[in-house]
């Protein structure tokens, strides 16, 4: 700790931050711009200038930046001084000489930074007089907008884009008062992570393009906090609505998950809940195959009737909370409950829950990924399944540096210096896939192997790890590798194995595990993260629990056949069976019911549908890949006859006079008997307060105090303004009155403080910058280390053996187009492709096909697949990787050999290039 | 007189090869120092009292002497840059040194680098400087040939890899590290110190940046001795200083004269004086971005000090002179039109604050000034001028003509501003 003295008031701060930090932390007011709390100091924009002295004497001072001055015991700062006001106002009128006057038409304009720290530093009259420099924009994809004369040059979003996140296609371009930032040309953006930019940027530059074209005041939106449910890494969010609709998902800070950044499936991938196509009302199929709408009871009478039958069962989804699924399951019995993951998944799902339940080994949050040293990914495409995982990963390679940094005494937050020190120096990653990744710039080393021969190289390492058996790879270039790897693992202190169920074999998990109980046996912190399908897939799967056999599959239920009636609670039986399977569901089961918020397949099929409210209207926990639970609060209140599951569950089961229901009212109650009854899911209470819960004997309320219009919003159709909705199930309200302050991490609704209207408020609600939030941080964990090294060696696994004119099929995840409802969202879907099978160069030969053309694909158990041709010069040979979840290969199922074959009936989407155009997979 | 800088260089600017530069003795200074130990080099730079002839002035030795050494240094390379970016408006001392003596250089590298134990050095040239470039490649690949350098120079054990790089030319480039930005192949940005470059420099290594000028002297001073340098002085700064005048006067040029030569020798003797019909006003002493100074500081000594107490700076040594039939706004306002151009783009009082000192200026000439404009130039001298508000030196260098202008030339910019127009121009 230090005492330092700052406009004649002493402080005692943390030694070796820098002033500005401290400054924030100490809850003064100092502008700036170029400095962020997750990327530190460069000290470009010179707003954040204070008056140090050199002693007691010293009269004049001298201005320093305070994001480039560490502060060290018996430093005498200050903001006030006239000579640091003056110049910080010299910035603002200096930044304004080309910053147009836009704020009545600019997207940032009520959340803008800028304009917060033009009123700070107190800059009102313009004396220039030249004319305004002007920039022509860039289209820059269905994602982002971009408005280049609105740049105020602080550089933050080339250093997020490029040096945090790893793009290369965003730049500064040119020089003096003409920088440019933006692509060499107009495109689509490539970063996975470009969505960030909108909040990095203090300026209107960057805007959610979504959020431009049906435009609201960003005061008027009503917020709540959320849970991404676009992958199982569960990063925390803000969803703000307006007119009954979702305008846009914001970070919501999480000091163990997400921190200050999400991913673009997740920050854009909440368009679903807008659709047209959303079911409003219950729907009864006439015997003409059209639907009549029905109130809820009417609704609901139909419901029990059809559950009266002697063979009910019921079908739970691993995108459904805990308590959807918990109430589902009790309604139909143990016995008769399906958790509705496919053949492939399921196996997964359940054995990664089982080997992270069980490891002695950290189950790392991602601010703990972000401190390993080096790291093993087996068999998991990160970047596409968990793509969050995937920048942490980018910041845990530059640990190196900052150590190297240590040793010539700089502080972490000398970013620029770090890097020019450090170069391209990195902490080992090293990547097992089945071609090329996105991670693999910033990797030591990247091998591409078939899934079993990934599990071999699991094995390999730990041969190398823990000698016994002499269980060699066979290859000497990967037995090589093993052995870097082993030296690269064994050296760290915080080694970390990454695997999980993209591939959808659990031999690779199994080795991952293995792997990190040796290291955790050779005594350094190993950690093992397992990277899961959906958002709630670790929930459902610890709700479900092992045993294999009492675990249902779905598939084979509908096979079987025989069921009276089937309920299906957000899940898209399509997307989990073959072709055939689907078929015979319509078959075999004489009543279909189906509660889902989406018009799927399955809801096109049932006899009856019950509308879902979406994760923005509703309540519910869910468990990410880590095991924390976590809970998302209705931003708006489902319209019409929308209610959420557990709702329409809890009305069943009350009728149907469940026992165990009789005494449940309430979205709370529900999640209280279910940590009662499941002890692997007790700690779920935790994730967030109950209803009960206020501040200061008030409710957190989800508007803004700037809220405006609430009566003219519904004008046109009354002028009387209705009673606001009540909400009883959770401490929130839809209202402008309450207390946001001391509120917990769970509950935040949004970020503002009097002065700081942008999301750089943050800090305001941070214990110091940076740090976790004052309230607490969300979530809580489910796993602890509880586990014990099993140190048993499972058998070297068999090598893979490529087949003459058979292929493995591998799945291949898109970031955008593999998850079932972030690919429904508009903009998202622009950036998605028809369903696509990828095969080597060698293979397309073999095969006669072209990129574009069509191959059928088949075996004793598949027939009529038809995909699209990609040729992958990357892709190992002997497989073929299918685009998983997409409409096409629903069925298809990872480690299955097929046959291929062109379609000569293909219908090509784009002509043929002639063949020196030809190139790979982007 | 002793000139050694110069003694190779003809009137006509014939340049010198290796073999002539032998035959006058060269690379003897070589054979000296690497029977020397590193450490006793830098003893001779250090006690030769040598400053850096870039524009700062800062004592070479002392400078090399952050680099670690030995043990201190963590293994790896280390490098050597000479500067010869030379894009000071009103600067042309270094192409001299350059093209006609290219070995001068080279030899003063190698030693440099021996002193400080690197072992790849790069010549970081304008490329305009084409010819220059191209005498520096032939001068390193005939070294190469004759062991001068390469692996295991003359047997020394010593090896040093040395390039040319012909930088695409901007100004920010010749401060030292904007130059490794751009020299690693990244904007030309220049970066926060600390850490100083000795310290963490090109690819994050240890690296010196020294100017043509500097290195060239290094080759005398092992050969030669401190002594022998410091005696070359006409005042407490030692040896000799490339000094050059541009302008209206009879005779501009570049000479080779002894530190602290007097201004007065400088631009009369050597220079001529002004030419006929035409009254000195002022002048800038050391290249663009120093202060002016008028006919009242001609008696003073041409050095570091001595100019830095009459408010200004001896810069690159380089006068710009300032007559009487030019228009010190415009003059002014030419070289702020630079400045601004030249900006990197990185910080705000920089890249924003010039071009609007600039448009000032440019309303101030074309008769648009208000009286409330030179207020704003003030409040721009201080707001810019001020070292540590901006990121690197050039800002506050931009602003040194403007500043000195307010001060001794401030009735014609008012001129300007109640007339409605430049006078000069009316006159014409
Ligand atoms: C804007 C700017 C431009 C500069 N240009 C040059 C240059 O062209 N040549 C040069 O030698 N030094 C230049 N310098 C000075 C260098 O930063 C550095 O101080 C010098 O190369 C060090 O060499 P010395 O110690 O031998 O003087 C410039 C400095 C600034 C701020
Ligand atoms: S970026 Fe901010 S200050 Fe600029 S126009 Fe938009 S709202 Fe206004
Ligand atoms: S675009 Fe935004 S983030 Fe990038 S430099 Fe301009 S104002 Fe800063
Ligand atoms: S002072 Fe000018 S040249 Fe130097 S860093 Fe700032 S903008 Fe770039
Ligand atoms: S925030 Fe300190 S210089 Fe930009």
């Amino acid at each position: 700790m230090a005492t330092i003295r700052i406009d004649q008031q002493e402080y005692t701060v943390r030694d070796g931050d820098n002033l500005l930090q401290t400054c924030l932390s100490l809850g003064l007011d100092l502008p700036y711009f170029c400095w962020h709390p997750a990327m530190g100091s460069i000290g470009a924009c010179r707003q954040c200038a204070v008056l140090q002295y050199q002693n007691e004497e010293d009269q004049r001072g001298r201005l320093v930046m305070g994001c480039m001055t560490p502060v060290s015991d018996g430093a005498i700062f200050s903001l006030q001084g006239d000579k640091a006001q003056r110049f910080r106002k010299t910035i603002v009128e200096s930044l304004m000489l080309n910053h147009p006057h836009d704020c009545p038409v600019c997207a940032e304009g009520g959340e803008c930074h800028l304009q917060d720290m033009t009123v700070m530093t107190g800059h009102r009259d313009r004396s220039y007089r030249g004319r305004k420099n002007t920039h022509r924009n860039q289209y820059l994809g269905p994602l982002i907008h971009h408005e280049m004369n609105r740049c105020i040059t602080c550089y933050r979003c080339t250093r997020y884009y490029r040096d945090y996140a790893g793009g290369t296609d965003l730049a500064a371009m040119a020089a003096h008062d003409h920088i440019y930032f933006g692509r060499h040309e107009d495109g689509v953006l490539e970063s996975e992570f470009a969505g960030n930019l909108v909040e990095v940027c203090p300026t209107g530059v960057f805007t959610d393009r979504q959020l431009v074209h049906q435009y609201t005041r960003k005061w008027d939106l009503q917020s709540a906090p959320s849970v991404c449910t676009a992958c199982a890494v569960g990063c925390n969010i803000v969803v703000g609505e307006r007119y009954g609709k979702v305008k846009r998902v914001h970070n919501r800070f999480n000091a163990e998950v997400n921190g200050y950044f999400l991913c673009d499936r997740g920050r854009f991938g909440a368009g679903f809940v807008n659709l047209e196509s959303r079911l409003e009302f219950p729907a009864l199929r006439r015997p003409d195959g059209r639907y009549d709408a029905l109130d809820h009871h009417r609704a609901l009478e139909h419901a029990l009737r059809a559950m009266e039958a002697e063979k009910v069962a019921a079908v739970g989804s691993p995108r459904a909370s805990v308590e959807a699924n918990h109430l589902l399951r009790l309604l139909v019995g143990n016995a008769r409950f399906y958790p509705g993951w496919s053949r492939g998944e399921q196996g997964a799902a359940i054995r990664a829950m089982e080997l992270l339940r069980d490891t002695e080994a950290t189950v790392p949050d991602l601010a703990q990924i972000e401190t390993a040293d080096a790291v093993l990914i087996l068999g998991e495409d990160v970047t596409n399944t968990s793509p969050r995982v995937a920048l942490s990963l980018r910041q845990a390679v530059r640990n190196r540096a900052r150590d190297m940094a240590g040793e010539l005494r700089l502080l972490p937050w000398q970013d620029a210096a770090i890097r020019n020190l450090a170069q391209d120096t990195r902490n080992p990653l090293h990547i097992a896939a089945v071609s090329n990744t996105r991670l693999d710039d910033v990797a030591a080393s990247h091998t591409c192997l078939a899934p079993p021969d990934i599990a071999r190289l699991g094995a390999a390492v730990l041969e190398e790890l823990l000698p016994g058996e002499g269980q060699h790879f066979g290859d000497p270039t990967v037995d090589a590798l093993a052995q870097q790897i082993a030296r690269d693992l064994r050296q760290a202190k915080r080694p970390l194995i990454i695997a999980g169920a993209g591939y959808g074999n659990t031999t690779i998990m199994e080795m991952a595990a293995e792997l990190a109980a040796a290291l955790c046996h050779g005594g350094c912190e190993a950690m093992l993260s397992l990277c899961q399908g959906e958002a709630n897939s670790m929930g459902l799967a610890l709700l479900t629990g092992t045993g294999g056999a009492r675990v249902h599959r779905l598939e084979d239920m509908i096979v079987q056949g025989d069921i009276d009636t089937l309920l299906v609670l957000e899940n898209d039986v399509e997307r989990r069976c073959s072709r055939r399977g689907f078929k015979l569901l319509r078959k075999h089961v004489k009543t279909l019911i189906t509660l889902d918020s989406l018009d799927t397949a399955t809801t096109s099929l049932s006899d009856l549908v019950l509308p879902t409210a979406s994760f923005a209207e509703s309540e519910g926990t869910l468990v990410n890949h880590a095991g924390r639970a976590q809970r998302y609060f209705p931003a708006f209140p489902p319209a019409n006859e929308r209610r959420p599951a557990w709702f329409w569950l809890l009305a069943l089961a009350h009728e149907r006079g469940i026992e165990a229901t009789s005494r449940l009212h309430q979205f709370d109650e529900i999640t209280r008997h279910c940590a009662a009854s499941i002890p692997a899911l007790a700690g779920i209470t935790e994730a967030a307060p109950r209803s009960q819960f206020r501040a200061h004997g008030l409710r957190v309320p989800r508007q803004t105090h700037r809220y405006s219009g609430r009566t003219a919003m519904r004008a046109a159709l009354s002028v009387h303004e209705p009673k606001q909705p009540q909400d009883e199930e959770t401490p929130l309200a839809f209202s402008m009155e309450g207390s946001q302050r001391d509120t917990p991490g769970a509950l935040l609704p949004y970020f503002w403080s009097p002065g700081w209207n942008s999301n750089q408020s943050l800090h305001r609600y941070q214990k110091a910058v940076g740090e976790p939030l004052r309230g607490g941080t969300a979530g809580s964990r489910l796993l602890y280390r509880q586990g014990h090294a099993t140190l048993e060696r499972a058998a070297m696994p068999g090598a893979f053996e490529p087949r003459e004119n058979q292929w493995y099929l591998v799945p291949r995840h898109a970031i955008f187009g593999s998850d079932e409802l972030s690919a429904l969202s508009p903009p998202l879907r622009e950036l998605t492709h028809p369903a696509w099978l990828e095969i080597t160069p060698a293979a397309a030969q073999a095969l006669q096909v072209i990129d574009g053309d069509g191959l059928i694909i088949e075996n004793e158990r598949l027939r009529g697949y038809r995909l699209e041709v990609r040729i992958n010069p990357s892709l190992v040979a002997g497989c073929a990787a299918y685009s998983a979840g997409h409409a096409g290969t629903f069925g298809l199922l990872p480690g299955e050999w097929v046959t291929l074959q062109k379609d000569p009936d293909w219908q090509r989407r784009e002509p043929a290039v002639i063949a020196s155009d030809r190139g790979g997979v982007a | 007189m002793d000139r050694p800088l110069t003694r190779n260089i003809h009137a006509d600017r014939r340049p010198i090869d290796l073999r002539g530069y032998r035959d006058n003795g060269g690379y003897e200074g070589l054979r000296v120092g690497l029977g020397l130990s590193p450490a006793d080099c830098l003893q001779r730079i250090k006690d030769s009292n040598l400053r850096g002839r870039g524009g700062a002035g800062f004592p070479t030795g002392l400078k090399w002497s952050f680099v670690p050494m030995g043990e201190d240094c963590s293994p790896g390379h280390k490098y050597l840059i000479c500067n010869a970016d030379e894009m000071e408006p009103g600067t042309f001392k270094d192409r001299l040194l350059l093209e006609c003596d290219p070995h001068q250089l080279i030899e003063g590298m190698i030693l440099a680098a021996y002193t400080i134990g690197a072992d790849v050095a790069y010549i970081f040239i304008r490329s305009e400087y084409h010819i220059a470039a191209q005498r520096l490649r032939e001068g390193i690949v005939d070294c190469e040939r004759e062991g001068l350098l390469g692996d295991n120079i003359q047997g020394s054990g010593y090896s040093l890899h040395m390039h040319v790089h012909a930088s695409a030319g901007r100004y920010i480039c010749g401060e030292e590290t904007a130059l490794i930005s751009s020299l690693e192949g990244k904007r030309a940005n220049p970066r926060a110190k600390p850490p100083f470059p000795q310290v963490s420099g090109l690819w994050g290594r240890p690296t010196i940046v020294n100017n043509v000028e500097t290195l060239s002297n290094i080759a005398h001073i092992i050969e030669r001795g401190p002594q022998w340098f410091n005696d070359l002085g006409l005042t407490e700064d030692a040896g000799t200083k490339m000094y050059g005048v541009s302008g209206r006067v009879k005779n501009p040029g570049c000479w080779e004269l002894p530190m602290g030569t007097p201004i007065r020798t400088v631009l009369e003797e050597y220079a001529g004086g002004m030419a006929d019909g035409y009254e000195l006003r002022g002048f800038l002493p050391g290249g663009g971005s120093t202060d002016f100074l008028t006919a009242d500081h001609l008696d003073l000594a041409m050095d570091y000090d001595t100019i830095g107490k009459a408010g200004s700076r001896l810069g690159t040594g380089t006068l710009i002179v300032l007559d009487d039939a030019t228009c010190p706004v415009g003059f002014v306002k030419n070289l702020m039109d630079f400045f601004a151009q030249e900006s990197c783009g990185f910080c705000t009082p920089c890249r924003d604050g010039l071009p609007w000192s600039a448009q000032v200026l440019d309303d101030i000439e074309n008769g648009q000034g208000k009286p409330e404009d030179l207020d704003t130039l003030e409040r721009q001298v201080e707001f810019i001028g001020a070292i540590g508000n901006t990121h690197c030196a050039l800002a506050p260098g931009a602003m040194e003509p403007l500043q000195s202008a307010l001060k001794y030339f401030r009735a014609d910019f008012e001129a300007h501003i109640n007339q409605g127009c430049c006078p000069w121009k009316a006159r014409q």
